[in-house]
């Protein structure tokens, strides 16, 4: 057997390294700028872990791109899009939203998915004075006048269904999630409701994405004994806990509510008898019965094959038609894509009514007030049963006002 | 008492767990030391046929689990040993590229054929009562094929002819080769086993978990450091490190959390091979398989 040196060792790994930074720095090649045309970027992980969620996004994006240009386009002029794929990795997104700002000069960013990439183009944007749309369902907190927001809150989605577990099911509350910031914060979110209503706050416990493995933590749910459990589980390795948590038969025992339930699709996965009766509350559901979504549901399916072949529809991947919509009305009220004339029209209280109703920006937060409604799964399917209309986004209403300090720009949590 | 016995339970199907996901690397890394960076895209291949085979051809689940999917998977390593790895043995670091290479390949070509979907089979046989508890029967299910498994193993590789030249070639090929046997031969069958155990367990797996074509890295890195804490007794050294870092992380995670579960058996890890630098069974169990 031939032996390994530590010097070989650390060259062909290094080797393999620069190989694979390398890959991740190759393409985009564009053509300049025509005069007649407005240019925006959308930054969604069509690739890697992430795009499952990046995939519809984009293509969200690209069906309202279409339709404004379809519409006689914005000012006179057809806007562009140009659609980076980050590959569900944090350096391509800096690289990215570097790109967009300072070498195409877009009007508007429509980015980011996960929490972690949206605070690394955050910064980038705002130094550049670019544009941010973020239109993904998220902890909340965040006060910068150049991030608009058109994705709910805990406020808006969290306390809605935890309201409705501790009215129909009881006042004990046990929470898991996935063990990042996003999930970390909706549950000290939770946590504060739970307790401020008279409720009993059980557990808090988080789990590294790539767990698979949930025997032991469903034990310790039967010994905790909650009236209801909340889940902020994502991706595909959590689906796991659904399904083993059916498998010991706990469905039936224990009823669950959600905040990220269905975002990943989670019941198109499963089997009915492994979801049937977890609730969850969204600002959308492809099964919502109006007229606006019927039509969107059908413009979307028939501009992506079919409705067999087109993605399901879900809050995130719905968010970003909805948010470069909202944008484009509020360039066509600025009259110009200037940045501070757009954020001026759109902090004016501006409201745009969309396939999953009608949202107005509140000038405070620059997030978005909103319907959201709340639906439980049965047959494998959302059924909706109750719609709050015009959710405020007043999660950090005490330390962030945008309308009197314009310059703050940074991500507040709840306080304990 | 019945939280003592749930718990015994989970332990239980932790050790089971980990044994599982380390029986096809015993083989290819422990007794063939090939670095199989594509361990985890094998398990996930096994997933898959257990979920193309009951959901497409309406199979049934334990003849596509016990016996298709080692199969395919079997047949599958028997071509990457051909084209691939045959010409790397005794170059380890050479291995774990060209693997690494195959487990991007493999997630590739699934991902073309079923898409970045997650996909999944549900788990049968339904759930029992333990006291105040009920869990799945499936659990246990898992805990006898683990059994069994094993037993095969030994059995195979201690009492058969069969066993006895695998186990030579591996140690002296030269010798074995003077012998009259074709190390190349034995090379090709060892690693289509190994490749087919490792099917079976991502098989045996698939009713718990999801199966999505990224599946794979959640199993690799337990695998490994399963097999290597275990030592050079490939097999005996994989039951003994599960059932070190099974209880460790089963107990820890009921006791505090998950993530505690996960350190605690990363800590587990080092210490053990900070003490036994060639594995558990490097001091104890030599001259065991």
């Amino acid at each position: 057997m031939r032996s390994i040196t530590r010097r070989k060792f650390l060259a062909t790994s290094a080797a393999s390294a620069a190989a694979i930074t390398a890959a991740g720095f190759m393409g985009n090649v564009r053509i300049a700028h025509a005069d007649d045309e407005i240019v925006i970027a959308s930054l969604f992980d069509q690739s890697g872990g992430l795009d499952v969620y990046g995939t519809p996004m984009t293509m969200c994006t690209t069906l309202a791109v279409e339709e404004i240009n379809a519409a006689g386009g914005l000012l006179g002029k057809k806007i562009r899009l140009i659609s980076y794929d980050p590959q569900s990795n944090m350096e391509l997104y800096a690289q990215y939203a570097q790109e967009a700002a300072l070498k195409e000069k877009v009007a508007v960013v429509q980015g980011a998915i996960t929490s972690a990439s949206r605070e690394v183009i955050r910064p980038i944007l705002g130094e550049n004075k670019t544009m941010l749309w973020y239109s993904v369902i998220y902890e909340g907190g965040v006060c910068d006048m150049n991030n608009v927001v058109s994705g709910a809150t805990p406020l808006q989605m969290g306390d809605p269904v935890v309201e409705y577990g501790m009215k129909n099911y009881g006042k004990k509350v046990y929470y898991i999630g996935a063990d990042y910031n996003a999930p970390q914060i909706i549950g000290d979110w939770g946590k504060k409701y739970v307790t401020e209503h008279g409720g009993e706050w059980l557990a808090k416990n988080l789990f590294p994405l790539d767990v698979t493995e949930f025997g032991p933590e469903i034990s310790k749910i039967q010994a905790a004994k909650p009236d209801f459990l909340y889940t902020c589980l994502v991706g595909g390795a959590h689906i796991s806990f659904y399904r083993q948590w059916a498998a010991a038969g706990m469905l039936k025992k224990i009823p669950m509510v959600s905040f990220t339930f269905g975002v990943g699709n989670e019941h198109k996965s499963l089997k009915p008898e492994e979801c049937d009766g977890i609730v969850s509350a969204q600002p959308y559901f492809q099964e919502l019965e109006t007229p606006a979504n019927i039509a969107f549901v059908k413009r979307f399916q028939d501009r992506f094959g079919g409705p067999d072949k087109a993605p399901y529809l879900n809050s995130v991947g719905s968010g970003s038609y909805i948010g470069t919509w909202f944008w484009a009305e509020a360039v066509k009220k600025a009259g110009t894509i200037e940045r501070e004339a757009v954020l001026k029209a759109l902090a004016s209280g501006m409201s745009w009514e969309g396939p999953s109703g009608k949202l107005t920006v509140d000038p405070a937060s620059m997030h978005c007030i909103q319907d959201v409604h709340l639906a439980k799964v049965e047959g494998g399917s959302w059924k909706v049963f109750q719609t709050i209309n015009q959710l405020r986004p007043d999660d950090v209403k005490d330390r962030c006002d945008l309308t009197k300090n314009p310059a703050t720009a940074e991500q507040f949590t709840p306080q304990l | 008492m019945d939280l003592i016995g749930i718990q015994i339970i989970q332990v239980l199907s932790g050790i089971a767990t980990l044994a599982l996901m380390g029986a096809g690397l015993a083989v290819i890394f422990g007794m063939m030391r090939v670095i199989n960076f594509a361990h985890g895209e094998f398990m996930m291949l096994g997933g898959y046929v257990v979920i193309v085979c009951t959901e497409q051809f309406g199979i049934n689940l334990w003849i596509a689990m016990l016996i298709i999917a080692p199969i395919f998977v079997g047949l599958v390593g028997l071509v990457f040993e051909r084209i691939l790895i045959r010409f790397l043995y005794g170059r380890m670091i050479d291995t774990l590229i060209a693997t690494w290479g195959l487990s991007l390949f493999l997630i590739g070509v699934v991902t073309w054929i079923f898409g970045n979907v997650t996909r999944g089979v549900q788990t049968p046989l339904g759930a029992y009562s333990f006291g105040d508890y009920s869990e799945k029967v499936y659990t246990l299910v898992m805990i006898a094929f683990t059994v069994v498994i094993y037993l095969a193993i030994f059995i195979v590789l201690r009492r058969t002819k069969l066993g006895l030249i695998a186990r030579g070639t591996m140690q002296n090929p030269n010798q074995a080769s003077c012998l009259g046997v074709s190390p190349p031969r034995v090379y090709m069958v060892t690693f289509a086993v190994g490749a087919a155990l490792t099917g079976l367990a991502g098989a045996i797996l698939a009713p718990l978990n999801t199966v999505i074509p990224t599946i794979g890295v959640s199993y690799v890195a337990q695998a490994f450091i399963t097999v290597i804490t275990g030592g050079a007794a490939a097999f005996t050294g994989t039951v003994l490190a599960s059932g070190v870092f099974g209880t460790v992380r089963q107990v820890i995670s009921f006791e505090w959390t998950p993530i505690l579960g996960q350190v605690f058996l990363l800590i587990t890890a080092v210490i053990l091979l900070r003490i036994f630098p060639t594995g558990i069974t490097g001091r104890f169990f030599r001259r065991s398989t």
